[in-house]
């Protein structure tokens, strides 16, 4: 041993300098990191707790009001024979052609995008402007329904098909990028061991790529569905109507939609409608979310436990 | 160069007593206008086992790609040179990649068998050649995983997912694919690279074995694998412009013993790379 070099000298200055100069700060720091947790947790809290409350809130009005008279019936006058049922069905009837419409078109365009385009201005481009029209506000897409269908095209006001078209377009932008970010998701190496294989493009995306991705794109579709059944204002820009007695019975029949129903009777001046009613819709329209929701959960799991 | 090349070259097939199955003349490659392989000359025997060794970057995974026109997925590639698969240029205009990848198949650096059961990774290739008969597919099937030493260990659970098997089974079900639609040459990437030093001991096995049957072109980090299971060894490097070329070839245990190139001595005895 020389002895003490220059270097460890130094680096035991510097050391010690630290030590003085900073002090234990453990302490301070563990009761930051403590008091940082609680702001997360009060976050957390704060959102559910609200939800709870207003779910509470509906549930202990729409109590009474809710039964199988209330989801078989048409709408009254008189809260205690109102009913739901048109509603149901036009609602279900709309989103059923929504998945029907958005589905082939949101995931060819996606397929498209990912898989053969080249990554060029146009692509990007595309992308961009599918991206922004996903946040565009929904009673524009009522504008453009309202105009383009009924103005241009000549359908008639307020009826299935147009209500189903008009959803579509505001669907669709989501629809196509969560398939996107679904088909993104397929590993390249699975694309190239089936290319290596002799496969053409087109067996490759039939074998490989839809069957990996249908899940997330599933999953994608029902909430964006799931939105789409909650949708108010471009059924009213379209004319659907507000109430009505009879449900419809093919694509060109009036409809009306839970939303729009559940929007009309707010407004109703007698306690039992405000109170009473509206409460037991928004339960139905709840209901029905949440089992498209569970569907979506369920299809994701089936695929998962699949996979392996 | 190119005249030392050739004379290596002659040097090769002197002695051989088997047939050429590719042959490579002024392989060109460049990706997005930089030249990533320059002017490679070597051919590949039928039935023996070509090693491809360099280190990394020098051009190897590229090369084995050109040889089943992988690199044509890669948007803006560019091949010039010739590549005979039997005497035919497989970079013709009348040739189909498609088609080409059916003779000639590729085994990747990382186990990538589809997320399905085993048998239906199995059966997929002859399955999207049109394939129908289930007895058929089934034969084919348990013919390819005994070549691929597979079929003891997964027999009786073809129908499990193929993601439940250890990274060497995964890799032995990946070649029992590859195998399963016959090709003539099977390409392998550093199929080893991934496992371990058992299952790469089992690989390595298998390779003698399917070299009976196919033609095996196999890129390696690993020089004592090339030197144990390989025939013919290729030794790239990569110059100051960093495009590949090929420094040496020749039959693997004249490289090994006594290479004709300073840089492939210096290289096989770890004084770099």
């Amino acid at each position: 041993m020389i002895g003490y070099t220059r270097r460890q000298a130094r680096t035991e200055i510097t050391r010690k300098a630290v030590l003085e100069a900073a002090g234990d700060n453990i302490l301070k720091e563990t009761v930051k990191g403590h008091l940082f947790t609680g702001l997360c947790v009060a976050a957390t809290l704060f959102g559910i707790v609200s939800l709870a409350a207003l779910l509470v809130y509906v549930f202990w009005d729409a109590v009474g009001w809710l039964d199988w008279q209330f989801i078989t019936s048409t709408p009254s006058r008189f809260a205690e024979k109102a009913g739901v049922y048109p509603m149901i069905v036009g609602s279900t009837f709309v989103v059923s052609l929504v998945a029907l419409f958005s589905l082939p078109l949101g995931v060819g365009a996606a397929v498209w995008l990912e898989e053969y385009s080249r990554d060029n201005w146009l692509k990007r481009g595309i992308e961009m402007n599918i991206a922004n029209l996903a946040g565009v506000p929904s009673i524009v897409y009522g504008l453009l329904g309202l105009g383009f269908f009924v103005s241009t095209l000549g359908m008639p006001h307020g009826i299935v098909l147009v209500g189903a078209f008009t959803l579509t377009l505001r669907v669709l932008p989501i629809v196509i990028v969560s398939s996107q970010e679904a088909i993104r998701a397929v590993p390249d190496s699975h694309r190239h061991a089936s290319l290596g294989l002799g496969t053409t493009k087109w067996q490759m995306i039939r074998t490989v790529v839809l069957p990996e991705s249908i899940p997330g794109i599933m999953t994608g579709t029902i909430l964006a569905l799931a939105n789409a059944i909650g949708e108010t204002a471009p059924l009213i820009m379209i004319g659907a109507a507000t109430s009505i007695f009879t449900a419809p019975k093919g694509i060109f029949s009036s409809f009306s939609a839970l939303p729009l129903q559940i929007y009309a009777w707010s407004d109703f001046p007698k306690q039992e409608f405000q109170h009473g009613v509206t409460p037991a819709a928004i339960i139905v329209l709840l209901v029905i979310l949440l089992s498209m929701n569970g569907i979506a959960i369920y299809i994701r799991h089936r695929f998962r436990t699949k996979k392996s | 160069m190119a005249e030392e090349l050739l004379q290596t070259q002659a040097e090769v097939d002197e002695g051989n007593d088997t047939s050429t199955i590719l042959e490579i003349h002024n392989l060109n490659f460049s990706y997005g206008g930089n030249l990533a392989l320059k002017d490679i000359n070597m051919k590949v025997y039928r039935n023996r086992i070509t090693a491809l060794i360099g280190p990394s970057g020098c051009g190897k995974s590229t090369f084995l790609r050109c040889l089943n026109r992988m690199n044509d997925l890669i948007p803006g590639t560019r091949v010039e040179g010739k590549v005979l698969l039997n005497g035919k240029n497989i970079y013709d205009r009348d040739i189909d990649p498609v088609r080409l990848r059916r003779s000639v198949g590729m085994v990747f650096q990382q186990p990538n068998p589809f997320p399905k059961s085993i048998y239906e990774n199995v059966a997929y290739g002859p399955k999207m050649y049109g394939v129908r008969d289930r007895i058929a597919l089934r034969k084919i099937a348990q013919k390819s995983l005994q070549q691929a030493a597979l079929w003891e260990e997964v027999d009786g659970r073809l129908q499990s997912g193929a993601l439940s098997l250890s990274g060497g089974q995964q890799q032995r079900l990946c070649i029992a694919r590859t195998i399963a639609v016959e090709p003539e040459i099977i390409l392998m990437d550093e199929p080893a690279s991934a496992l371990d030093p058992i299952a790469t001991m089992k690989i390595e096995e298998l390779m003698r074995h399917l070299a009976e049957t196919y033609t095996i072109v196999i890129v390696t980090h690993n020089m004592q694998q090339a030197s144990r299971v390989s025939d013919y060894t290729a030794f790239f490097m990569m110059d100051e412009n960093r495009s590949g070329y090929l420094v040496e070839y020749g039959k693997t245990q004249d490289i090994f013993i006594q290479p004709q190139n300073k840089q492939t001595e210096d290289y096989i005895s770890g004084r770099f790379g």
